[in-house]
């Protein structure tokens, strides 16, 4: 069995894999001793081999890990795994957000990642929706019931917050505001995407990618089809037990 | 063998005469010290002859400064700088001092903040600060600073700084035609009647050939240290030789280069043996874009953490500053400044346009250090390199060189960030 674990900014992933096929697959918000947590989420497995990836990958390499790879790597190997002719990866994380140019055979040809700054991920979408009183899910779906054009202007977490207090204090409908803060999050996404020239075709993955809104507009400014392993958030952590797999002969199971 | 822990020695009395602000200097002393044990002391398998420049770094604040203020007792001029277009050997010619000064560290620029706005060059601000906040010795000692056009941010704030310095500035044109060199020549004699001024002497053509022979001597051994960094594997890291080449704008001139060429001496033994700092498979990364002043060695530390190790520096904390020679056989004045006016048109900084020459030095330098990728470095708000990177990526696009190009400031808080950008081009490089 090869494990591959996650350590990312808000959840930790774990993902195993036996004889090629994802096996099963756990997540939890991260606490303050990730590695420790992490350590017990793999507890009842009885890994080969394990890889690590995300922020903590240094930390897990130096307390129980056998080898790390980046997220970049990582998602490489993990959306080949669902769509093995992708060549375009868009990442959404808590924390950053990344898009991933491959070559045919699957390499990283190119990668971009967001600035020292929340706007456009997952804690950008969480922030704003906590300041409209709509829980993370509820956010999207009330988002996809908006038809109307509002427009925020900050890219910055923090001024996109003054922003959108402003704006629900001129009357504006909850449900528009929140389909602003989408619209403003899928533009800086597809900014990314053409910066780099993606390629079809297109997976997107991270916890993100679970939000249907961000998906339709992602769809409808692109043009094409986006496609969404069933499992977004596990895609790194996935990609690191492909890994720790491709480094050991198979005789252990 | 004596296990002395590393320490940036302390002069207190000396500062105090240097008007500093003592108590707040002494914990920056003690920073860099633990800074300076744990990114290069910890390193395995350095040059014996790095011991010198472990000195230098140990009496940044201190013994350096002693020899300063001896040659500033003499009246002959000590002069500052942020910039490798400054004739330094103008200054050398008067007997004088040409030293870079602060403006790589975090720690200063809340006290630029007080005043200059926040969204501009990292550089311009520390710097600032450190004269703002009376915590760099070099500043408390200059007799003017020489300031330059090279960019907005800077020219704007050498009004500002002179206040508190006087501070002569210089206009570097920004195109390269001859009436360009026209206005850079008159600049130069400017500037040597400035330095004649301070030190009430005539700068001869003795003095000048002399000069020139000293720069070009020092600029000559950092050549040879760039040409042995090509051999694989690396004899010396990265950051040691950003080291030297950091040094470089502070330390004696004759001596320098003496010991970069003893350096030079054992690093070409190690050359011959195949004796390394690091595996022969380490990914070789060539760094270009925006100066490192000391202490900002963030990146390569980040590079060479990673299992990486730098090659070569295409900045001005790096080749821009001496790759470029002054013919030495000139016997006028008016020929010598030519000449030297001559090679101060050949950096080639962001600030000029067009400055295609640099995308063809970056290409060769690549070819020439044996470099495996390139990562762009640019100061955040530095428009001039952030926009000229789009010329090198497209160079790096075309001619299949793996590439990476980060933005960053002297704070840590984007560390987390940059090490996985940078892992990432290592595992792109590795495949």
């Amino acid at each position: 069995m090869r494990v591959g674990i996650d350590l990312g900014s808000r959840t930790i992933k774990v993902a195993t894999l036996v004889d090629g096929v994802l096996q099963d697959f756990r997540v939890e918000e991260s606490g303050f001793e990730p590695h420790r947590q992490a350590l017990e989420m793999v507890g009842s497995y009885k890994p080969g081999k394990i890889t690590a990836t995300g922020y903590g990958r240094h930390l897990a390499h130096k307390h129980f890990a056998q080898d790390v790879i980046t997220e970049i790597k990582a998602h490489a190997l993990g959306a080949r795994h669902y769509y093995p002719d992708c060549m375009t990866i868009l990442d959404v994380g808590g924390q950053d957000c990344k898009v991933i140019v491959l070559n045919q055979s699957g390499k990283v040809a190119n990668f971009q990642m967001n600035d020292k700054c929340a706007a456009g991920t997952g804690r950008f979408l969480e922030i704003m929706a906590a300041s409209l009183g709509y829980t993370i899910k509820e956010f999207g779906e009330a988002a996809m019931t908006s038809h109307q054009d509002v427009v925020i202007n900050s890219m910055c977490t923090v001024f996109a917050e003054s922003e959108v207090i402003s704006m629900k204090n001129s009357g504006i409908k909850p449900a528009d505001i929140a389909r602003a803060v989408h619209l403003s999050v899928t533009s800086r996404l597809v900014g990314m995407l053409n910066r780099i020239g993606y390629k079809e075709k297109v997976v997107f993955s991270g916890g993100v990618a679970n939000n249907p809104c961000i998906v339709k507009m992602l769809e409808e400014r692109l043009q094409i089809p986006v496609f969404i392993p069933e499992t977004p958030d596990i895609v790194g952590a996935l990609g690191a037990a492909i890994h720790a797999g491709k480094n050991e002969n198979d005789t252990l199971s | 063998m004596t296990a002395q822990p590393f320490e940036v020695k302390p002069y207190p009395e000396m500062w105090e005469s240097l008007d500093m602000d003592v108590p707040r200097f002494e914990k920056s002393r003690q920073m860099l010290g633990e800074v300076y044990t744990n990114m290069y002391l910890s390193q395995t398998n350095r040059p014996a002859k790095m011991q010198y420049f472990d000195d230098m770094v140990s009496e940044i604040f201190g013994g350096r400064i002693q020899e300063m203020l001896e040659v500033k007792k003499t009246g002959k001029p000590i002069v500052g700088t942020f910039c490798v277009y400054i004739p330094e050997e103008v200054v050398v010619a008067a007997g004088g001092v040409c030293v870079g000064l602060c403006g790589g560290s975090q720690g200063s620029v809340p006290d630029a903040e007080k005043i200059l706005p926040r969204n501009i060059c990292p550089m311009v601000k520390s710097a600032y600060g450190f004269k703002a906040g009376r915590i760099c010795p070099y500043f408390q000692t200059v007799d003017f600073v020489y300031g330059e056009t090279t960019c907005d941010a800077k020219k704007k704030t050498w009004e500002i700084l002179d206040r508190l310095v006087p501070t002569h500035v210089m206009e570097i044109p920004q195109m390269k035609n001859k009436r360009d060199k026209t206005l850079w020549l008159e600049e130069v004699h400017d500037f040597k009647a400035k330095v004649e001024d301070v030190c009430g002497e005539e700068i001869t053509t003795e003095k000048l050939a002399q000069a020139i022979r000293v720069i070009n001597n020092k600029r000559k051994a950092l050549q040879r240290l760039t040409a042995l960094r090509a051999h694989n594997p690396a004899p010396i890291s990265g950051k040691d030789a950003l080291l030297l080449e950091q040094i470089a704008f502070y330390d004696e001139p004759v001596r320098f280069a003496e010991k970069v060429n003893e350096l030079c001496d054992e690093l070409e033994e190690r050359v011959k043996n195949d004796d390394g700092v690091a595996d022969k498979s380490a990914p070789r990364v060539m760094v270009s874009g925006t100066p490192m002043a000391l202490p900002n060695w963030k990146v390569h530390n980040l590079i060479e953490t990673a299992g990486a190790v730098v090659v070569n520096e295409e900045s001005c904390i790096g080749t821009r500053y001496f790759k470029d020679l002054i013919d030495e056989n000139k016997s006028t004045m008016d020929e010598q400044l030519s000449v030297l006016t001559d090679r101060y048109m050949q950096i080639d900084c962001s600030c000029f346009t067009p400055n295609d020459d640099r995308v063809d030095q970056v290409l060769k330098e690549y070819r020439d250090s044996n470099a495996q990728g390139i990562l762009h470095y640019s100061l955040q708000f530095c428009h001039t390199y952030n926009i000229e990177e789009i010329k090198i990526r497209e160079a790096c696009e075309k001619e299949g060189i793996p590439y990476l190009s980060i933005e960053s400031d002297y704070s840590p808080e984007d560390v987390g960030q940059l090490q996985t950008r940078i892992e990432a081009f290592l595992e792109q490089i590795r495949e």
